[in-house]
């Protein structure tokens, strides 16, 4: 008897292609704690490294005793950046073009600098012999705020670079000076900006904030002194990139260095540079010839690896009396720390802050970013964004709030008025940015309503009214647009290589296949997701799709994973190498049903003979057959391998609204409604979709709501344990409510976007417009994060409306 | 976040405990719940020679009842607070404010004696042990001692305790029939100690306050009693301008600490609004 015949639709439901919410790969092992993080990877005879760092912000390094700890039994050697000198490598370059110290070199830049290193057998004695090495330092003067630091007479922080007046990015007008950047065209802007009848302008900070992985930073490095091989095992989210920086420093052949990315319990940005304890441990297990591992802790991570932001910003809008914005200028001062390490693509120092104009048709606008030394840590990563995108996105929607509470029109109504059109895309922007795709209207009207935004403003007002409520009320509304998937590599790279990146597929001969990846995944499922494009590419069943990625001796180069560049690029990497599959195959089935290619017709999983149902072949008969028989002129096999350079970013957009009640007693707020639309472009699977934007939803009010770093004036970070900086918990984490359109990206293989990250930047500043909205009728129109409930209750204090 | 190497001790008896302490000197300490030495311990605040793990000391859990007094051993959990019927009864305003310490993993570790006796003004039982006018019982070598929750706390970090004694039991009376409570806390987030906390116990008669106890967290060196706001509120039919009242009272007493939660002006605006809140809700209680 035969089989039943599957109808098309539950072969299409068999696949768990695009659009299916299959279940995560990943979690199968991640819930049974079955994860391999680096921390788990143990080898025979590894030692053990922890880290001597600088209690002091800015001083000079007198003398280093190691006598107490090389004394300890079990400590195998103390390095300081003396012992790295004849290796030179007490210094490193970093990726925006600075050097950056390895091991403090005559002087520390910030607290918790890295001073020494201790290898010991285990790491409790690596413990001990850190608290028996002792430093004297000759304490400096402490330089914290960038605009000080630009000061004539600001103490020089970085007399390494004394006499270098050209930077990576040009002149360096002062010795605390790294470079000024600019975008747009100034004197066009100047110009409307002289003629407009109204402009507003506005200092915001977006503060210093640190990216905070559930996981540190830590590696396990393993040199091999008979082969002259280099294994680590690593905590990043470029290990490609690692593995061509690690060649360079070491020394060893990048044929012989292995790095391999784990299971990574999230990076944010933070786990895209190469820092210091990296470089230390490898180095240790090059002269000691034994494995050694470093595993920072949560303080360790949060005071010296890669923070975000810290941008002192200054927005001016230039529109007519009914709201039609004219021109845009922006001026920042980016406090990038000690040494200028930010990952941003090369040409870029100040990423892609020049997307600031944001979803709103500006004819003119200028920007200009300069970044200073200070004695901070290094850093200025993208976290859970594109590259300085959030700073941008806050910049534009904080400047559009503050024009339309001056001009006295609904915010609602300023956006219906300046957002680019649906029939102005493809849209070139006033920095030069070319937005692929968007439906910026429909998506607002369908927010409103979904909200009853004019009910709202209603109850706003009775409460407004009445003298006795105990709370304020206030309304947040966004309309952004992000700048993903970088990129091409006309524009794009990173220490010089393109910014593409890279799938190989095969197919077994039994219908499976596995997939290998320049990316990484730290938590967005990229096993589960990746797996689905080739299933509707090729007509394969999700289930028997394995991807893989992290190692650098199995996966073809690629960039890695940070920028929401996964699916923009790698993404579009996977279908690309699909499709050449699928010509293989088309070739093979025509061969198999004797008939020309143009005869056939693809359906779901199999190729068709036009006008004859019962001919076919499916992909797994063709898999078998590309081993078996393939047609004559034709190789065995069935793989294919994609290095993609996208031809474009994609931009992603989003229409956010908040609803917060303000504690007139306490200042405590509560998010009554969050309410988040986004449009990705092609959706691959919703429910990790709906996943990744409860992830930055949440990492967004932990910025916007208390994640500020907090420093004193000496340069101690006073809130570095996760007692003070606040990680959110499922109780204080607001209820989202998620919602989408579809508005696919035309240059893009599937039309995807990428996600991860809108619900970060989209969040923060409608948090921010929430908050201010509910201080709007008192004259507010700005105030700065964090919105903990000490600030707004000083907020409400001078204002006078506090119970 | 590795502590120096130290001796370990596991009594399974309070006599053998003291017996470790008051032989070991000033470098033993007690582990009890943990949650307070060993972070210190990681980072090489604290740095003691030997630790007496008492956990192992049965005699030392649970919650019974002698005739009108309830009794908490030392070393019952936060979370078997939480769940014992009799407190839920008897002194509902216990387990209601164990839930707002810090977090569940905590809470199944951390204990209502270790709480109390690390003398840490941030911690919530020793506002809570005030204003159920309870009463320690402390063992040292001499034998056992009964020390009130008046007398006991005297300084941040220090407490009636000496270095070889042990507290081992909390003892609080039942409150009175129809009596009110509530521990209002604000803090920043889950784990968080409090930015400003009160603890409130109401009985009326006839309409008028008959017991009043009202008690601030992390306010001053010491969990504090405010007496005088209950002053304000004793024998009479409460409006809320005598609440407001008690809370200024409330506040005239503060003495807290400015840190990362805030500043002296705003712990104690807080504590006005903790006071007002914990008043009227446990007045809402009250019948």
């Amino acid at each position: 008897m035969n089989a039943p015949v599957k109808t098309p639709e539950e072969r299409q439901a068999e696949l768990q292609g695009m659009g299916d919410s299959r279940l995560r790969k990943e979690d199968a092992r991640f819930i049974q704690g079955k994860g391999q993080y680096c921390d788990d990877i143990k080898l025979p005879g590894m030692l053990h490294m922890d880290i001597v760092r600088s209690p002091i912000a800015h001083g000079r390094i007198k003398n280093i005793k190691k006598d107490d700890a090389l004394a300890i039994p079990g400590v195998h050697a103390v390095l300081t950046a003396d012992d790295l000198k004849p290796l030179n490598l007490h210094w490193m370059p970093t990726l925006a073009g600075d050097v950056a110290a390895v091991l403090a070199d005559e002087k520390v830049h910030f607290q918790m600098q890295e001073v020494a290193i201790v290898i010991a057998d285990d790491r409790y004695i690596a413990a001990d012999g850190v608290e028996a090495v002792e430093v004297e330092y000759e304490e400096l003067p402490v330089v914290m705020d960038p605009y000080a630091a630009l000061e004539a007479d600001a103490p020089v922080l970085r007399e390494d670079l004394a006499g270098k007046n050209e930077g990576a990015h040009g002149p360096r007008e002062h010795h605390n000076h790294i470079f000024t950047w600019e975008a747009g065209d100034k004197s066009a802007a100047d110009d409307v900006f002289a003629s407009a009848p109204v402009t507003v302008s506005q200092h915001m900070l977006y503060p210093r904030v640190h990216p905070c992985p559930l996981e540190t930073c830590g590696c396990v490095a393993s040199f091999d002194p008979i082969k002259g091989e280099l294994t680590t095992w690593m905590t990043s989210q470029a290990p490609h990139v690692v593995r061509t920086v690690v060649s360079m420093l070491s020394g060893v052949p990048e044929s012989k260095v292995r790095i391999i990315s784990p299971d990574i319990g999230g990076g944010f940005g933070n786990k895209v540079g190469v820092y210091p304890g990296y470089v230390c441990a490898i180095v240790s297990s090059i002269v000691l010839g034994k494995p050694v591992k470093w595993s920072e802790d949560r303080i360790e991570n949060i005071s010296s690896t890669a923070f975000a932001r810290d941008y002192h910003m200054d927005g001016h809008l230039a529109a007519t009396e009914d709201g039609k914005i004219l021109g845009l200028k922006v001026d920042v001062v980016a406090d990038h720390g000690a040494f200028d390490a930010c990952a941003d693509p090369t040409k870029f120092p100040a990423g892609l802050f020049h997307i600031c104009s944001g979803s709103y048709d500006i004819s003119a606008a200028h920007c200009s970013v300069k970044g200073v030394y200070t004695n901070k840590a290094p850093g200025g990563v993208a976290y859970r964004c594109s590259f300085r995108v959030t700073e941008a996105v806050y910049l534009i929607e904080r400047m559009v709030d503050v024009l339309a509470q001056k001009l006295d029109i609904d915010k609602a109504e300023i956006r219906r008025k300046n957002l680019i059109r649906k029939d102005q895309f493809p849209y070139t922007s006033p920095f030069g940015f070319e937005y692929d795709s968007g439906d910026y209207h429909t998506a607002l009207e369908k927010v409103l309503d979904a909200v009853d935004y004019k009910a709202l403003r209603a109850e706003q007002q009775e409460k407004r009214n009445d003298p006795n409520s105990p709370t304020l009320m206030g309304i947040g509304l966004v309309t952004f647009t992000e700048v993903v998937g970088a990129g091409p590599t006309k524009m794009c790279d990173i220490l010089g290589v393109g910014m593409f990146d890279s799938c190989e597929i095969r197919i077994h001969p039994t219908g499976s296949a596995i997939a290998r990846m320049g990316t990484i995944t730290q938590g967005q499922g990229h096993q589960t997701t990746y797996a689905q494009i080739i299933a509707s590419e090729l007509g394969i069943p999700s289930e028997v799709i394995q991807i893989e990625e992290g190692d650098t001796s199995t996966a073809p180069y690629g960039l890695g994973t940070y920028g929401s560049r996964s699916t923009p690029v790698a993404g579009a990497a996977i279908a690309m190498a699909a499709r050449k599959i699928h010509a293989k195959a088309k070739k093979i089935a025509a061969h198999l049903l004797e008939v020309s290619e143009s005869d056939l017709d693809w359906e779901i999983d199999r190729f068709k003979v036009r006008g004859n149902e019962d001919q076919f072949k499916t992909m797994a008969d063709i898999a078998f057959a590309a081993y078996q028989q393939p047609p004559e002129g034709l190789e065995p096999g069935l793989e294919a391998v994609h290095y993609y350079d996208p031809p474009n970013f994609t931009y992603p957009f989003g229409i956010y609204l908040c609803v917060v009640d303000i504690d007139k007693g306490t200042g405590e707020s509560s998010i009554r409604r969050f309410y988040a639309l986004d449009d990705c472009g092609t959706r691959i699977n919703p429910m990790i979709i709906d996943g990744q934007i409860h992830g930055g939803l949440t990492e967004g009010f932990a910025v916007a709501m208390g994640q500020q770093m907090p420093f004193d004036e000496q340069g101690n970070l006073l809130g570095n344990t996760l007692m003070d900086y606040f990680l959110p918990t499922a109780v204080e984490t607001p209820a989202w409510e998620t919602d989408y359109t579809v508005t696919p990206s035309p240059h893009h293989p599937i039309g995807a976007k990428g996600v991860a990250e809108s619900p970060h930047v989209g969040s923060i500043p409608t948090f921010t417009s929430a908050v201010v909205d509910a201080f709007a009728h008192l004259g507010v129109s700005h105030i700065d994060m964090p919105h903990t409930s000490y600030r707004i209750w000083k907020k409400l204090k001078e204002e006078g409306v506090q119970l | 976040m590795i502590p120096p190497s130290f001796e370990y001790h596991r009594p399974s008896t309070v006599e053998e405990a003291v017996g470790l302490l008051s032989s070991l000197g000033s470098e033993a300490k007690i582990l009890a719940g943990g949650h307070s030495l060993l972070p210190m311990m990681k980072l090489r605040f604290a740095m003691p020679e030997h630790l007496v793990d008492i956990n192992r000391i049965s005699e030392l859990s649970g919650v019974s009842v002698v005739g009108d007094n309830i009794t908490i051993g030392a070393m019952t959990t936060e979370n078997a607070v939480i769940a014992d019927p009799i407190l839920n009864e008897k002194v509902p305003l216990l387990p209601e404010a164990a839930k707002l310490i810090a977090d569940p993993q905590v809470r199944n570790r951390g204990t209502i004696g270790g709480d109390i006796a690390h003398g840490d003004p941030a911690n919530d039982h020793p506002a809570l042990a005030l204003a159920c006018d309870a009463v320690m019982t402390v063992v040292g070598p001499a034998g056992a001692r009964q020390i009130p929750a008046s007398e006991f706390f005297l300084g941040t970090y220090w407490t009636a305790l000496n270095d070889d004694d042990i507290l081992t039991a909390i003892t609080v009376k039942a409150f009175p029939d129809g009596a009110g409570y509530s521990y209002r806390k604000l803090k920043r987030k889950t784990g968080d100690w409090a930015t400003a906390a009160c603890a409130v116990v109401v009985a009326l008669s006839g309409g008028k306050v008959s017991h009043i106890r009202i008690t601030l967290t992390n306010l001053g060196p010491t969990a504090i009693r405010a007496h005088d706001a209950e002053a304000v509120l004793s024998g009479q039919a409460v409006t809320d301008e005598l609440i407001k009242h008690a809370a200024e009272k409330a506040m005239a007493i503060c003495d807290p600490a400015e840190d990362l939660r805030g500043d002296v002006e705003y712990k104690t605006a807080m504590a006005g609004q903790m006071v007002q809140r914990a008043i009227a809700e446990a007045l809402s209680r009250a019948n």
